[in-house]
């Protein structure tokens, strides 16, 4: 994991992509996350709009701009489900400010990165995930450590290919 | 002061952010609880975002199922002749079945009405599609394309011929959320249909559905059949449900067990639901129409099998039926032309039994069939006939 240096952290570009690009992407990633479990019943292991706002925040490198989109993106989620709105705008928001401040300190450009990156997000959302949900609610949410595990794991590959396929869609100045 | 918050932008952000989420969090919770209107302020966002998304979920929903009947149309084109025929065949003899039915379905009917009881019936459904969920394991949620235009309210009960699926919460304009059996906030009365114990059924966080708060009983069995209680006044009672799939202890509600239910729907593969948007506590006419067709059907093949018997309408002083719309007679075998005290209606009634009298000795013979019961279905009259030797054959 490279460590950037202080001048090079200012010169990074701040990767920018078109306003629609912003807009369409996320509702994607909550159409495919909603729509897909119907066909397929072990998509519901994936959460594409985590990694949507993982990738944005890293890209945009601005905390404000991650936590801003992890609250939509996760009050969208939220409306989705009968549990009470912002159970997802938390964790989203949180992880979109941690994306963010990372992105600014090291090179997330790279695969290994993005891997690592990921798998450790996905694991935090679970474990905030819970805890919201026993603390905050008061509902009983067990924790499966082999299934957040490989959650984490298949979300983190998964994030590795979104990424790449997402850096096409990056404005080129 | 300046400084610090221009020095700490960012983290103050986030906190306030999360802040005020926590704070609506607490807000959400509260006015449920206390069952106030907040829900409704939710509800409009929940309304948007599924106005947002459900266009999509449609257009892809009938493109795949245009693609689909396609193929399938296709492919049942060349073996429909023969499952035609088989239909009509299990038809026939589940028309059979139904007739004989009947008749113990009528004086069930008799007892409830006896003993005030008011069973309901499902007179209305509406067909849905669904087309979408929550997308993640916690809410197990689905949602459907038809919502309060079609007819559909909250609290609906949702099935497949198969079984329960759950039923409905938020009820939009066009769309409807349905709450599934195996949520871990729904909860639906049920009933072992052989040991007849009674719960509530509910899921778990691993998707499971299970009957707490239930007593160890040795009687549960595996496989035993679960059906609605109709005790939670949302789904009427007889409706699969599942089978019992094996008893757990429940550590949370000592000492009672928890039992895991397999239920009768595979809930993680609907395409088509149907919402019950209507019961009533007599039989639909539709049903009366399908037995009263069964029971012709019967009483046709009887006499096609046995041309001995008889099966015709009651026929008035005129020679004509008495009702020629009436449903034809319950099918039942002829009256003995020898009936001994083994002859179905013989035994004489519990309430003529004197216990301790000396009457071991009675036969009730049944009466013949009178000239104007024409149909041999028509159940024998007791009477009563005193004999000296209870081997002797009475006289017919």
């Amino acid at each position: 994991m490279a460590l950037l240096p202080q001048s090079s952290r200012r010169e990074m570009e701040e990767h920018r992509f078109h306003p629609l690009v912003l807009v369409l992407i996320p509702l994607l990633a909550i159409f495919l996350q909603v729509y897909l479990p119907l066909r397929f019943p072990s998509v519901l292991v994936l959460n594409l709009p985590v990694l949507v706002v993982i990738y944005f925040a890293v890209s945009r490198r601005s905390p404000i701009a991650g936590t801003l989109l992890g609250l939509v993106i996760g009050i969208l989620q939220d409306a989705v489900t009968h549990l009470p709105l912002g159970i997802n705008g938390i964790i989203d928001c949180i992880l979109g400010y941690l994306a963010a401040s990372i992105g600014l300190r090291i090179d997330v450009d790279n695969p290994g990165t993005r891997l690592m990156m990921n798998f450790a997000f996905l694991l935090l959302a679970s474990i905030l995930h819970v805890l919201i949900l026993r603390s905050l609610l008061g509902m009983h949410a067990e924790w499966y450590w082999l299934h957040e595990f490989i959650r984490a794991i298949v979300n983190a590959l998964l994030g590795v290919i979104l990424f790449a396929l997402l850096d096409r869609l990056r404005r080129r100045e | 002061m300046e400084s610090f918050l221009s020095r700490y932008r960012n983290p103050l952000i986030l906190l306030a952010v999360v802040l005020a989420q926590m704070l609506g969090l607490a807000v959400q919770v509260r006015r449920t609880a206390t069952g106030g209107k907040g829900a409704q302020q939710t509800r409009l966002i929940r309304y948007w975002v599924i106005t947002l998304i459900s266009p999509a979920e449609r257009i892809f929903l009938l493109a795949g199922h245009g693609v689909s009947n396609t193929w399938h149309g296709y492919l049942d084109l060349r073996h429909v002749r023969a499952q035609n025929q088989q239909l009509h065949a299990e038809l026939d003899r589940m028309r059979v079945e139904e007739a004989s039915l009947a008749e113990n379905a009528r004086q069930d009917m008799r007892l409830q009405k006896l003993f005030a009881f008011q069973q309901h019936y499902v007179s209305k459904t509406v067909a849905a599609h669904v087309i979408g969920t929550s997308g993640t394991e916690l809410s197990r949620v689905l949602y459907i394309d038809k919502g309060s235009a079609d007819g559909i309210h909250t609290d609906m009960p949702v099935i497949t011929p198969d079984g329960v699926v759950g039923k409905t919460r938020d009820v939009f304009p066009h769309e409807s959320q349905v709450l599934e059996i195996n949520d871990p906030t729904s909860g639906l009365g049920v009933i072992l249909t052989q040991t007849r114990l009674r719960g509530i059924l509910r899921g778990n966080t691993a998707g499971q559905t299970e009957i707490i708060d239930i007593l160890p009983d040795e009687r549960i069995q595996h496989g035993e059949t679960v059906v609605t209680s109709g005790g939670d006044q949302v789904y009427p009672p007889g409706l699969p449900v599942g089978a019992v799939e094996r008893v757990v202890n429940d550590p949370e509600r000592n000492p009672y067990v928890a039992v895991l239910i397999r239920p009768a729907v595979s809930l993680s593969r609907l395409d088509e639901v149907l919402v019950i948007t209507e019961t009533q506590s007599t039989m639909p006419s539709t049903m009366q129409q399908d037995i009263a067709t069964s029971e012709q059907k019967a009483a046709d093949i009887l006499a096609q099998r046995l041309p001995g018997v008889n099966v015709t309408q009651p026929l008035g002083p005129d020679g004509k039926p008495l009702d020629p719309n009436a449903p034809p007679p319950p099918v039942r075998p002829p009256a003995s032309l020898h009936p001994d005290r083994f002859t179905p209606g013989a035994t004489p009634p519990a309430a003529d039994l004197t216990p301790g009298a000396e009457d071991s000795n009675r036969v009730f013979v049944p009466q013949p069939p009178t000239s104007t019961s024409t149909n041999g279905a028509a159940a024998p009259q007791s009477t009563q006939k005193q004999t000296t030797n209870p081997h002797q054959e009475p006289q017919p």
